[in-house]
């Protein structure tokens, strides 16, 4: 077995000259590059459960690790030095960011980590232009072979698309811009010419001798930049997840579309892989809001909010609950279901909650969670606060688990959320969200709903009817607040 | 490596990476998008290539900054998103037997 071993590692790494002459490809480095995209497959596998998932994230490390010393040992390396470096303060900067991080902060992170793989793409693909004799892909006469111009089009243009969608998305969780959607005036037909003209002008960049399509390459590059700022600000906070995971999908292709200029198996995988995740992630996202992906994208959700049918409600009438009343009745109950939404992560209610909760439980009171697949900025963001609370994730249950369970609950505890428990989704066919599917949370006993003041409703801007019920208490309050103030009254 | 055996490849990763992350229980998506943000930066890879290759041709110059600049880049991602990756998914965890 050591032989073996040995023998690959000197086959391995006997023959650096050859494949960085390009000529002939050493066949190890094939196969070192099919490993790490097997490992990067398993390490997404791994996250089909919570215990095999920390597992599944060592081999993407080692997936990642494999890669990288393959690329350094097979190719003549002029700079070690600085590469070294630029590894380092990457690393550094990476590492620390990760570290100090508040998870409520997630969505704004992984937008903000998107937006580095664009551009490292754009980057790649601007190199490769460059200096293309580094990157294999000229042929006998010395221009740029025709499939790489096309992969090279796409893929700068890609990765610009997810680099300026990322920033923007990035501003909008962060709150550095408003979540309001900006709507520019015939922006359909903008959007529409500018990918027209991308893809146009990748054809004609195709095509061109080498010499003349420097003028193509940098249009088509900004052009990108142009389009991916112009396709998120339209887009509306509420729809902040499908454009997460929409970018998410993006930055897989993009980093696909570089594995086919340089035939890197690692990177083809790897891109595949992220890119239909993202892509399977958007199509639960708007499946959770019942919207068609093309109407997200359209942008605008959100904005044309007028007090259509609203107006005439805002006077009913509807009970104010205490602090005090919540943990009474909470402490008679056989069950409570609480259903956080993103209320609960701006409040950074998740530990006083699960305080809550755990108070509750030693009351002898059964404690579930019911999370909906579109609660929070990103999809699972409410799991990871509620996981950070230290709440078991067994408690911790999907829309269709324990919708049905709502009939029996005695309390439906609904924590900074609105628009998944509104009932407008199942029965008013004007409702803009009608056909969401939603939490029957009208079906519970006794519902306690914590909101800052009756004045606002959800990002789709549609009132509720379980404010008004006979059963419903609102318990007007910061999220955090309201909650310790319950621990304090247990 | 021909186009129509990377293309194969590539059509064939669509399919695994369709069955893989459907099996992904939605209470991991968000450690999902992070590691897939981490993987996704196996584009470092590319920068690498054109770190590496210094100054062999007219643009070899300019290209070797663009490989650093986007090893930075794909360095913060790598690092930032594994990290971030296992201090989420240290958090999962079940209820305490009694």
């Amino acid at each position: 077995m050591r032989a073996l071993l040995g023998g690959a590692a000197a086959l391995f790494f006997a023959t650096p000259a050859m494949a960085a002459s390009g000529e002939a490809v050493n066949p190890w480095v094939a196969v070192a590059y099919l490993v790490s995209g097997v490992l990067f497959i398993l390490a997404l596998r791994g996250l089909s459960s919570p215990e095999s998932s920390r597992r599944g994230n060592r081999f993407g490390m080692i997936g990642m690790l494999i890669a990288v010393v393959t690329t350094l040992v097979t190719h003549d390396i002029a700079s070690l030095p600085e590469i070294g470096v630029a590894i380092a303060i990457g690393g550094a900067i990476g590492f620390v960011i990760a570290r100090r991080i508040p998870m409520t902060d997630m969505p704004q992170l992984v937008a903000a980590f998107h937006s580095l793989v664009g551009m490292a793409a754009v980057l790649v693909g601007i190199a490769a232009y460059l200096n293309p004799g580094a990157f294999n892909i000229l042929d006998a006469a010395g221009e740029i072979l025709v499939v790489s111009r096309i992969e090279l089009g796409l893929g700068v243009a890609i990765g610009a698309i997810t680099f300026s969608g990322s920033v923007i998305a990035f501003l909008k969780l962060n709150g550095n811009m408003s979540g309001a959607p900006i709507m520019l005036p015939g922006r359909h037909v903008i959007n529409l010419g500018v990918l027209a003209g991308i893809i146009g002008l990748t054809a004609y960049f195709a095509v061109l001798p080498t010499v003349e399509t420097a003028m193509v390459f940098w249009i088509i590059v900004a052009l990108a930049f142009v389009i991916g700022f112009l396709l998120i600000i339209p887009i509306g906070g509420a729809d902040m997840p499908v454009v997460v995971s929409m970018l998410n999908s993006y930055s897989g292709w993009a980093a696909a579309a570089m594995g086919f200029t340089l035939g890197n198996t690692a990177m083809i995988i790897t891109g595949a892989l992220v890119g239909s995740s993202g892509a399977i992630l958007s199509y639960i996202m708007c499946k959770a809001m019942n919207r068609s992906f093309i109407s997200v994208i359209a942008g605008g959700f959100g904005a044309d909010s007028g007090p259509s049918e609203g107006a005439e409600k805002i006077d009913r009438p509807w009970k104010r609950g205490s602090a005090e009343d919540a943990a009474y009745m909470m402490k008679q109950a056989e069950n409570v279901i609480i259903v956080p939404g993103y209320g609960m992560a701006v409040a950074q209610a998740q530990h006083a909650l699960r305080e809550m909760g755990d108070m509750l439980k030693e009351e002898g009171v059964s404690v579930k969670y019911a999370i909906h697949p579109v609660a929070g900025r990103m999809p699972g963001h409410m799991n990871v606060l509620l996981a950070e609370a230290n709440v078991p994730y067994d408690e911790v249950f999907e829309l269709e688990d324990i919708n049905s369970e709502f009939a029996q609950a005695d309390v439906a505890f609904v924590i900074g959320a609105n628009d998944v428990v509104n009932p407008a989704a199942k029965t008013d066919k004007g409702s803009p969200i009608y056909g969401m599917p939603v939490f029957d949370v009208d079906k519970a006993k006794t519902i306690f709903f914590i909101k800052r003041s009756m004045g606002g409703v959800g990002y789709a801007g549609v009132d509720n009817e379980v404010f008004y019920m006979d059963q419903t208490m609102m318990l007007l309050s910061d999220a955090k607040k309201m909650c310790e103030d319950i621990v304090k009254s247990l | 490596m021909d186009f129509i055996s990377i293309l194969s490849i590539f059509v064939m990763a669509c399919f695994v990476g369709y069955y893989v992350v459907w099996s992904v229980t939605p209470a991991l998506h968000t450690p999902l998008m992070a590691v897939t943000n981490a993987i996704s930066s196996v584009i470092i890879v590319g920068a690498l290539i054109a770190a590496a290759a210094g100054s062999q041709a007219d643009g070899g110059q300019t290209a070797k900054w663009l490989g650093l600049v986007g090893v930075v880049l794909a360095s913060v991602n790598i690092f930032g998103g594994f990290a971030v990756t296992e201090r989420m998914l240290a958090m999962y965890k079940k209820k305490e037997r009694k």
